[in-house]
């Protein structure tokens, strides 16, 4: 497979006008969302842990455009972009967080826990490459079938600590799996900088021994993780499966709520000017340049889709509002089927 | 005495027993940073460095594994696991590997390891940060078990645990951190397997274990308000368990109510029950009961979980629902 398109860059004008503007306007719904949760999170309305992606909206878009609606995701803790982008609504993400019945968990998950199987969500859990191994269940459930679809599992770069990453990495290269295991390199885990959680070596390497293909992306470039995205995918559908992308990112907020150093804890240890590194490099501003330097779109038009989002944002947070709570008496609820 | 809050009596047992044996250290995720395992590793990576207070990658069935080897070589680890939860992928090096090795091989060598879980309820953070899984691992044998519900115990056990020549799987609760209490300057153990009264009644034992205690103790004052004299035992050590001191109370009162921080069915309250039943304590008054998480994964949303983790008025309602109860 060809390595990342990166520095000679794709140019937007090969691109269909729709194509780019649907883009775009997923990578926006996903940031201004994101956005939108911060003052809820810090006045208190919010109360489950909400781990943010904004800087990382680029992956899931690229990744998710280049899928089907019936091919599966599994995402992790930070998966409120994987959701998105895979179709989840918006108004079932925004009452999920606020604990709402009318959230895509009811209420029971959380930020942490999204789902949407009629989109292929078919979820994301916190436990660090815990669905790794669904994902490949997911792959496997497609091969069985015959149906080509493929799986996506999004995991960031502490899961490749994990020893199941390893461990479905081979079994996903000895089954031919239908997978594409997606990794979000941005630079971090929790408290800890990547160089103090593996030795030097890059991440799209540790595939290679499994003789998968793997391949190192741009990840801030929307264009170049579709164009990696749907070779890998067209590569599952005819058998060549599975994939490895390593999507290199960064997170603009914290690891956990917009910025670490709340509490007086301090765990942020990023250095501002590398965060100011990464803000030159948002996916979203650079893209919009791009489109509007390229011709593809002008400001107005830009603008407009802002507002139209903007507004989709506002209706989110207002349908989560005149959504109850789940009443106390269904705790036992959702404990078993058919019960 | 001097007071300490319960994190920080843990930190001074670490600082302690890492001063008077080189040979213990302390690893897991988050020891060089406040976020995880609150202020309990403070100070620890300065003074004895980054050879003995090593933070590790998210890797806890290797770095649980790599503990149990060490113990075996001869060093005393602390292996902490800053939720719960995520010593799922560790269950193999705890429970197939440390609890199995001395029986297993006659004798020969036993993993004096302590592997240190920290339960993090609450928060709307649901299913898979919340666990208590100390009847799990006090369902295994060759495991010690011990779960502090005051700062006195949380350094005592700790050193306890570091101390004994078996693998001890040291659980506390990060809704006990910020309790304040006696703690004496001194390294101490305070002996596994030994519970304690810490309030004396005549009308119905509760025993607690963990943050539990602290309810039975609100509780137990509530009810003494109301003429129910309670006698609160707090178990401190799952497995093995003060059969003895259970016995001696419920002879005493003739009622038991048992407190459990985690699930009910199949639990460690289910285990005090038992013994109760199997024992036969003369003239019990009433049918024993429990009051524990009820079975079902934490919730997410603020009034699920409110539904879900009892308080003080839950344990003083199902007494007065004992000691109305006849047998
Ligand atoms: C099994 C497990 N161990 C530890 C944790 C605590 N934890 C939550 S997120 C995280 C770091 C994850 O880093 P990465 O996978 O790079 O994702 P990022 O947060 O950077 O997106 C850790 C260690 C966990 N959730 N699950």
């Amino acid at each position: 497979m060809t390595s990342a398109p990166g520095k000679d860059r794709l140019y937007v004008m090969q691109y269909p006008r729709d194509l780019l503007l649907d883009l775009h306007r997923r990578m926006l719904a996903i940031r201004l969302c994101e956005e939108s949760l911060v003052e809820p999170i810090l006045d208190g309305s919010i109360r489950c842990p909400v781990h943010l992606c904004s800087g990382q909206e680029a992956v899931a878009v690229g990744v998710c455009a280049a899928l089907r609606q019936d091919d599966y995701v599994m995402g992790n803790h930070r998966s409120h972009g994987h959701f998105l982008a895979k179709g989840g609504r918006m108004e079932a993400l925004v009452a999920e967080v606020f604990g709402k019945e009318g959230g895509c968990s009811r209420g029971r998950g959380g930020s942490m826990h999204l789902i949407d199987p009629s989109v292929g969500m078919l979820g994301s859990a916190p436990i660090v490459s815990g669905t790794i191994s669904l994902a490949l269940g997911a792959a496997l459930a497609g091969k069985i079938r015959g149906d080509q679809r493929v799986a996506v599992s999004f995991f960031g770069d502490g899961a490749t600590g994990e020893g199941v990453l390893y461990e479905s990495l081979n079994f996903a290269a000895l089954m031919h799996l239908p997978m594409l295991f997606v990794c979000e390199n941005n630079l971090y885990a929790t408290h800890m900088p990547i160089g103090d959680c593996r030795p030097a070596c890059a991440l799209s390497d540790i595939a290679r021994p499994f003789g998968m293909e793997s391949v190192c992306v741009e990840g801030n470039d929307v264009l170049a993780v579709l164009a990696v995205a749907q070779e890998a995918v067209a590569a599952c559908r005819e058998g060549r499966g599975p994939v490895f992308i390593e999507a290199s990112t960064y997170r603009l907020r914290g690891h956990v709520g917009p910025d670490d150093n709340i509490q007086g804890t301090h765990t942020d240890i990023r250095p501002p000017e590398e965060l100011a590194r990464w803000r030159e490099n948002d996916p979203i501003t650079t893209f919009e340049a791009r489109l509007v330097a390229e011709g593809a779109a002008s400001d107005e038009e830009l603008a407009r889709m802002r507002g139209e989002v903007g507004r989709e944002v506002e209706a989110a947070h207002a349908f989560a509002a005149q959504s109850p709570h789940p009443p106390a008496e269904e705790l036992a609820a959702h404990l078993f089927k058919h019960d | 005495m001097p007071t300490l809050t319960y994190v920080m009596a843990i930190n001074q047992a670490l600082h302690q027993m890492m001063e008077a044996d080189d040979s213990v250290f302390l690893m897991g995720q988050g020891v060089k940073s406040p976020w995880y395992v609150g202020n309990a590793a403070n100070g620890l990576l300065d003074r004895f460095g980054p050879d003995r207070v090593i933070d590790t990658p998210v890797s806890e069935n290797a770095v649980t594994g790599a503990g149990v080897g060490t113990a075996l070589a001869g060093m005393r680890p602390i292996v902490v696991h800053p939720r719960m939860d995520f010593m799922f992928y560790a269950f193999d090096p705890i429970i197939n590997q440390a609890a199995n090795w001395y029986y297993m091989n006659g004798g020969r060598l036993s993993a004096p390891v302590v592997v240190w879980g920290i339960i993090n309820r609450g928060g709307e953070q649901a299913a898979q940060h919340s666990q208590a899984l100390h009847a799990t691992f006090a369902h295994v044998p060759g495991l010690k078990v011990v779960m502090p519900a005051s700062p006195h115990d949380a350094k005592g056990l700790m050193i306890a645990a570091i101390q004994d020549d078996n693998p001890v799987v040291f659980i506390d609760d990060r809704w006990l951190h910020g309790i304040e209490g006696e703690v004496p300057a001194e390294p101490y153990a305070v002996p596994l397997g030994r519970a304690a009264v810490r309030r004396e009644g005549s009308d119905v034992t509760i025993t607690a274990l963990s943050y539990m205690t602290h309810l039975a103790l609100q509780a137990a004052e509530e009810l003494a308000a109301e003429g129910i004299s309670a006698e609160v035992l707090d178990l401190r050590s799952v497995k093995p368990m003060d059969r003895a001191a259970v016995l001696a109370s419920v002879n005493k009162t003739g009622r038991l109510l048992v407190c459990d921080p985690g699930w009910q069915s199949f639990g460690a309250s289910a285990e005090v029950a038992a013994l109760v039943a199997e024992e036969g304590c003369a003239g019990l008054k009433a049918p024993v009961r429990r009051l524990a998480l009820p079975d079902l994964p934490a919730p997410a949303s603020g009034p699920l979980e409110k539904a879900y983790y009892p308080v003080a008025g839950d344990v003083a309602q199902a007494v007065r629902q004992l000691v109305q109860s006849q047998s």
